[in-house]
């Protein structure tokens, strides 16, 4: 009796799990072909390389694409540097004191901000005291700090899971411990590293609030000439073709476009890290074959 | 039997936070021996070999008392670089840690560390190491295979040879062969009594029989003190303490 009463509790725990699996995985679904349905009609060659037209009730969306690039590449140039060197020395050199783990507690805290609160602060340090104007680079910057906490946790992780025999074995040759973590700790941990990194930035990339006051712009029929110009940002665009237009209706296609093109270019985002991550993983281990 | 002592543990007291792990340790390793460093788990025995070279320092809240003497000179105070003693004193660690590169690179990386950049001699010295592990038999032709795809005893050996590349003059063993077969272990064995004949050499092991038949002197721990040491031959056939023989006869631990 005893075993057929397990044997029931068994399946009826992972019946439970396969249908949260399931439950996800159908929202997954569900969200892409609403998208991919009612935006893929509107996306052509035109529509990806032409500014919007006639009050934006016509033409395309690339200034939006352009400004978003460039944006998220600003984001990337402030937070991976800032962001691994911060959690190399968290985690290799940093004691386990008071002021480590008050710092750890600020990142921690950090990743709930607001993401709207980052772009009021934004406002008044980049585009204000810093005087980098609404521009790319205010809204790059803003971004990127609010990625940093995403950025250091997932380089943390990365690092922890380098065996601690690597940097033994190094520190017992008469490595010091800059040589240890340079040449036995980075080769294994940047893969992981630059996964947690993009996934941050692509993050970054869809955010709409950080950068309404600190840069985009409602609409530009040119794309962007300097970091310091504002631009037109992929979900600041969407955001404006759903609430902003004077006929939402009339461009309900180009929001879903916009919509379907911002999911793409996240998605090979989230693809490029994980080819990364297999590539250079790949290379890590079996280095000198 | 060599005599000269080469380095010297006096008055080690050693905390892990609050916890007194080594407690009042006195002991002379003499030159070109080996000295066996036998006890039960948690006596203290591998926490002691690791203050040799300072690898007790990467672990925070350790806290040392004592000195520490290579040579008559003290190695663990400020004054003392932690890395110029690790390229003196080599450990080879419990378990086989191949970094994930090629054979090769796993020996040349100790010579690039310390700024060897002549490749001849680069090779030269790996191969030198390779031979004196017993290992060059095995493998040569294969040097650029990754150093992972060797056996247990196999990278074990190529550990030895990779501390053996940057010529130090002792060499601390961590229970070599606690994760290794019996025939992966007698190749060890055979190589720890043939690098005494360069070495000065200090092994820890919870194997009685491995430090009879390797060791010329004996330091049984227990509960973080020494309680004896001699040479071998008198702590496995006439200990003088009650504990020492208990233990060697296999009454606990």
């Amino acid at each position: 009796m005893k075993i057929r009463y397990s044997r029931i509790v068994e399946f009826f725990g992972f019946m439970s799990l396969r249908v949260c699996m399931v439950v996800v995985g159908m929202i997954l679904v569900v969200i892409f072909y609403d998208i991919i349905t009612k935006g893929i009609g509107i996306v052509s060659w035109e529509f990806l390389t032409q500014p919007p037209a006639d009050g934006m009730t016509k033409g395309g969306i690339f200034p939006a694409i352009v400004g978003t690039f460039f944006v998220t590449i600003i984001t990337a140039l402030l937070s991976v540097p800032l962001g691994m060197g911060c959690a190399i020395y968290l985690n290799e050199y940093a004691r386990d004191n008071g002021l480590t783990r008050f710092i750890r507690m600020s990142i921690r805290n950090l990743s709930g901000v607001p993401s709207i609160v980052y772009g009021l602060f934004g406002v008044s340090l980049f585009v204000e005291m810093l005087h980098f104007g609404t521009s790319i680079l205010a809204a790059g910057c803003t971004l990127g700090l609010m990625t940093l906490p995403l950025t250091i946790t997932a380089s943390e992780e990365a690092l922890k899971t380098v065996p601690r025999s690597y940097r033994e074995g190094a520190l017992a040759l008469g490595a010091t411990k800059w040589q240890s973590i340079w040449s036995n700790v980075l080769p294994y941990a940047v893969p992981g590293m630059l996964t947690g990194t993009i996934l941050g930035l692509s993050r970054a990339a869809g955010e709409t609030a950080p950068i309404l006051f600190t840069g985009a712009a409602f609409f530009l029929p040119d794309i962007p000439n300097s970091i310091l110009s504002q631009f037109m940002a992929l979900p600041y665009h969407l955001y404006i073709m759903s609430t902003q237009h004077h006929n939402i209706t009339l461009v309900r296609p180009i929001a879903y476009g916009t919509a379907l093109v911002l999911v793409v270019m996240i998605f090979a985002m989230n693809l490029a890290a994980v080819i990364l991550r297999y590539h250079l993983r790949k290379k890590g281990i079996s280095h000198g074959h | 039997m060599a005599t000269k002592i080469r380095m010297k543990a006096e008055n080690v007291n050693f905390y892990y936070g609050a916890h007194h792990v080594l407690k009042g340790i006195n002991l002379e390793i003499r030159n070109n021996a080996v000295t066996a460093i036998i006890g039960p788990s948690g006596c203290g025995k591998s926490t002691f070999i690791r203050l040799l070279n300072r690898m007790h320092e990467i672990v925070p809240n350790a806290r040392l008392e004592g000195r520490i003497l290579l040579d008559g000179k003290d190695v663990v105070g400020s004054d003392v670089d932690a890395v110029d003693l690790r390229k003196r004193v080599g450990m080879v660690f419990q378990k086989p840690n191949p970094f994930p590169k090629s054979i090769f690179e796993n020996i040349a990386y100790g010579l690039q560390i310390n700024g060897v950049r002549n490749k001849a001699l680069i090779e030269e010295r790996v191969v030198d190491s390779l031979k004196k592990a017993a290992l060059w038999g095995e493998i040569k032709g294969r040097l650029h295979d990754s150093a992972l795809r060797l056996s247990g005893g196999q990278q074990q050996r190529l550990c030895i040879a990779r501390c053996l590349a940057i010529e130090p003059e002792v060499i601390l063993f961590d229970e070599p062969c606690a994760s290794l077969d019996p025939i992966s272990t007698k190749k060890i064995e055979d190589l720890i009594l043939e690098l005494e004949k360069d070495y000065t050499i200090v092994i820890v092991t919870h194997n009685m029989q491995q430090a009879a038949r390797v060791s010329d002197y004996t330091g049984f721990f227990l509960m973080g003190e020494l309680i004896e040491f001699d040479q071998t031959e008198i702590i496995f056939k006439a200990p003088r303490d009650k504990r020492t023989e208990d233990y060697i006869t296999g009454r606990f631990g």
